[in-house]
């Protein structure tokens, strides 16, 4: 295996958070974001012909290795706790956000035909959903929008890996 | 005393409507609004027998639902064109539907994606990343307003000498002051209510900034701690970058 590959993948291995591109820039000298960006490509793949139990993942525009999804039932035996799940309102809440961000509370109200308060506090407070800005229109509303969380608890590259809306709808007709 | 048992069964009066629609086998383009109207009062009127926690805009929808039943009564317009055929009285409340209806489908995508902590795990890594106070190994506990007004009395108590009657032309604002704070902030991570106020004595400058704190609390953009009872009150942003 070339040094560098073996470097990305120990930094990948040792970071906190998905490992970007830019990251390993900054810490291997004389790389550009082209060859890392590559090289990642090259780790992916060599992950996917193993075969074996962990995957790499492009996670919110980094890398991460993550357990397969189907080993799941063994993982779960060795954690303490039961998995938080989000309720039916959390989930329809954020998926309201996470399509038409950035956007104001009325305005999922007005889609879900609920007041979302609460689901819309349980999703800032797990930090899935974000304060973005205040819309500038009278009363000052506040703008929401998904976070960084958001794409790594739902396992997305990034927010295009969702079907597009036109998909959804098409699929019901 | 009574007991109020909030089961979630229907998400919000649309849900309730989208049921009834699949129920009944309706086209969501052409439904029979006497019949749906007469069974959603049916399910409300059951949902309040079961004393259930009625949500106003089941209401609103059930207004809603009549209204467009008694514009279907009413013969057409003459004065509207022949052609031109007035707009169907259920249309917006159609697409209401439809919009609402590809959510749910979007929210169900969402639940049946791999789950990091339910279906993908990483390294090692269960719950949160600690938080910056759990590093440096100092306890803290997430404080409310009673603590930030007792720190603020204690601040101001500590002011006793008389302040000194000048003309302040320094036009200060709440907006202002908050965004200074988010700024000082986002530079320092973290910051104590004292150091917040620093050491002008303006009393001025201290309501505006203990205001400011109040509603950045409000708006959940900043979170205070203390690391015990009368200990100093932390700040610290409550947003992601």
């Amino acid at each position: 295996m070339e040094e560098k590959v073996a470097i990305i993948e120990a930094l990948i291995f040792a970071s906190e958070t998905p490992l970007t591109a830019e990251r390993v820039v900054e810490i291997l000298p004389g790389t550009d974001k082209k060859e890392i960006v590559l090289l990642f490509g090259e780790l992916v793949r060599e992950y996917e012909q193993r075969g074996g139990g962990v995957c790499l993942r492009e996670i919110a525009g980094g890398f991460q290795f993550r357990t397969r999804a189907d080993l799941a039932p063994w993982i779960r035996k060795l954690m303490t706790g039961r998995p938080a799940m989000l309720s039916q309102a959390a989930l329809e809440t954020l998926a309201v956000v996470a399509y038409r961000q950035p956007l104001v509370k009325a305005e999922i109200d007005r889609i879900r035909g609920v007041d979302v308060s609460g689901a819309l506090k349980g999703l800032l407070e797990k930090k899935l959903v974000r304060i973005v800005g205040r819309k500038d229109v009278p009363g000052k509303p506040i703008i929401y929008g998904t976070t960084r969380k958001f794409l790594e608890v739902f396992n997305l590259r990034d927010l295009s890996e969702l079907p597009t809306l036109r998909e959804l709808k098409d699929l019901q007709e | 005393m009574s007991y109020e048992i909030k089961l979630d069964i229907f998400e919000g009066p649309l849900d309730l409507l989208l049921y009834l629609i699949r129920k009944n086998e309706i086209n969501i383009y052409n439904i029979p609004i006497a019949l749906i109207t007469e069974q959603y009062l049916a399910y409300l009127e059951m949902m309040r027998s079961l004393n259930l926690d009625l949500a106003g805009e089941y209401l609103v929808l059930a207004s809603t639902l009549i209204h467009i039943k008694s514009k279907l009564l009413l013969p057409p317009d003459e004065s509207e064109g022949e052609e031109e055929e007035g707009e169907d009285p259920r249309a917006e409340l159609v697409q209401q539907l439809l919009e609402y209806q590809i959510f749910k489908e979007a929210a169900l995508r969402l639940e049946n994606r791999p789950l990091l902590e339910r279906d993908v795990f990483t390294r090692g890594a269960p719950g949160e990343a600690p938080s910056a106070a759990e590093e440096e190994g100092e306890a803290m506990i997430e404080v409310g307003v009673f603590e930030l007004v007792a720190a603020f009395r204690r601040i101001i108590a500590g002011f006793d000498r008389p302040e000194e009657l000048e003309i302040d032309a320094e036009k200060m604002s709440l907006i202002d002051r908050i965004n200074e704070i988010m700024e000082m902030l986002s530079e320092k991570q973290q910051m104590t209510f004292v150091e917040l106020i620093g050491d002008r004595t303006d009393r001025r400058r201290i309501i505006y900034t203990f205001l400011a704190i109040l509603e950045l609390m409000k708006l959940r953009m900043i979170r205070a701690y203390q690391s015990g009872p009368f200990g100093a009150i932390r700040l610290f942003l409550a947003v992601e970058e």
